[in-house]
């Protein structure tokens, strides 16, 4: 048997680990992705050395198997973040996330004069990905975001 | 090629293709020279007026009346069920089941394209907050063309508050479609937003940044004012400075290019002095009258009564 490497996070005997998270992001995705809720153990490294990205950070969520499409809601945020699933300590799945064209009630539009905060309804956004920014064109009210003009999610 | 805007939405300037707005024009031109009396008889158009409104609602009643259609509506919210808090969502699926087409301003960004979600009948933005205001936009085109007998290669300044005009956002987005030289005359401040400017050097559009009239009035065909609003000052003695630098006075144009046309979305304040009004230059009434005739055509197209 492989001997344990020695882990900055410690290990999950069943559940998501979320790897290559662009650096300060991973406090977002806390709250995208409503972990503060989560009744089990959620660890959280931030600023970990990583060879391909100069420092990374990463969650670890135990007991909850991340979809695809819950997946893909942080790839606006990091989309060189990968999934890695869980079980028994082995990885049984690994995936990328897949930037979508659109956003669908996620983002809080940061225009407050957007009908998106003004009426019971969900935001709509379409992603723009071009020399490694991501811009975030509300279908309402046409403005164009950075990701980090983004302070608010419905998660 | 055969332009189709039946049961189209107008919400926003960028939806609409080079040949959809020269269809537009070409029929504005047509209703223009000859008036169809009856183009639109037994149809219904909604007004829907959240906000204030001189120009563009009355244009919009006439523009349908003048065809044979008949309006019903609201120029004030506080006499709807707004008041009461009812969702623009729900009043529009309500009023979408009584009339035809609906025309509507709304002081919320986003609300005409909210509204086209309630309703299959086509929905027509007369200004939603300071997003767009493509009717404004097509009547600019179609007097730009009139006064200049084409589109094409023209050198076209805009002028005042280039930051939260939406008017001279739409403009400058439609204008790529025609080549035009632009040059953006404001205040530092109140420059065009960099998202505009990306969309015109992504489509090849010449522009630069100016911050006097004087330094590009003899070199255009066409300057378009626009209102600097005192309010989007924080530095009050500011504005005073700047007001004063983008007032057009007659005196301006003894050197311009004779094909000079000065246009407006009105209403000035104190931007074009009166004594412009006199010279040949002066094209803003004729502009303004001219929104009758493009809303006229955009209702009889996506009512399905005029295609080109």
């Amino acid at each position: 048997m492989q001997e344990p490497k020695q882990l900055l996070v410690s290990a999950i005997k069943n559940g998501t680990v979320i790897d290559h998270i662009q650096a300060g992001m991973a406090t977002k995705l806390l709250q995208v992705l409503n972990l503060g809720m989560h009744k089990k153990i959620v660890t959280l490294g931030l600023n970990l050395p990583s060879k391909d990205m100069g420092s990374k950070d990463l969650i670890k969520i135990e007991d909850k198997e991340l979809t695809e499409q819950e997946a893909n809601k942080i790839a606006i945020f990091s989309p060189l973040a990968s999934i890695n699933i869980i079980n028994n300590y082995e990885v049984i799945k690994k995936f990328n996330v897949t930037l979508l064209e659109t956003v669908q009630s996620l983002i809080v539009c940061p225009n407050p004069k957007c009908i998106t905060n003004n009426e019971n309804m969900d935001s709509d956004f379409k992603v723009h990905h071009q020399n490694n920014q991501i811009k975030l064109q509300c279908k309402y009210c046409e403005k164009i975001f950075l990701q980090s003009d983004i302070n608010d999610y419905r998660a | 090629m055969t332009v189709n805007l039946i049961g189209r939405d107008i919400i926003s300037i960028p939806e609409l293709s080079r040949e959809e707005i020269l269809a537009v024009l070409e029929n504005a031109r047509s209703l223009k020279q000859t008036p169809q009396p009856k183009l639109l008889e037994n149809h219904v158009m909604g007004s829907c007026f959240y906000e204030p409104s001189t120009r563009t609602r009355l244009s919009f009643e006439t523009a349908m009346q003048r065809l044979g259609g008949k309006v019903v509506g609201f120029a004030d919210p506080a006499v709807t069920s707004t008041k009461k808090g009812e969702t623009l969502y729900d009043s529009t699926r309500i009023i979408g089941q009584y009339v035809d087409v609906i025309a509507m301003r709304h002081p919320l960004e986003g609300s005409a394209r909210r509204a086209s979600e309630a309703t299959d009948k086509p929905i027509l933005n007369g200004g939603d907050g300071a997003n767009q205001h493509p009717t404004q936009t097509l009547l600019d085109l179609f007097t730009i063309d009139e006064c200049q007998k084409k589109l094409e290669n023209l050198d076209i300044a805009l002028v005042g508050d280039l930051k939260y005009g939406r008017t001279t956002h739409s403009l400058a987005q439609a204008l790529t479609h025609f080549n035009a030289h632009l040059y953006f005359v404001a205040p530092n401040s109140l420059q065009m937003p960099n998202y505009i400017c990306e969309e015109l050097k992504a489509k090849n559009i010449i522009f630069s940044f100016h911050e006097k009239i004087e330094d590009i009035i003899d070199k255009v065909d066409i300057l378009y004012m626009t209102r600097i609003q005192g309010e989007r000052f924080a530095d009050q003695i500011e504005y005073q400075k700047i007001k004063n630098i983008f007032v057009l006075t007659a005196k301006m144009l003894e050197n311009v290019r004779p094909n000079l046309s000065v246009l407006h979305p009105l209403p000035r304040v104190g931007e074009i002095t009166t004594d412009v009004d006199a010279t040949k230059h002066a094209y803003y009434f004729e502009q303004a009258e001219n929104g009758l005739y493009v809303r006229q055509a955009l209702l009889a197209m996506v009512l399905g009564k005029l295609n080109k």
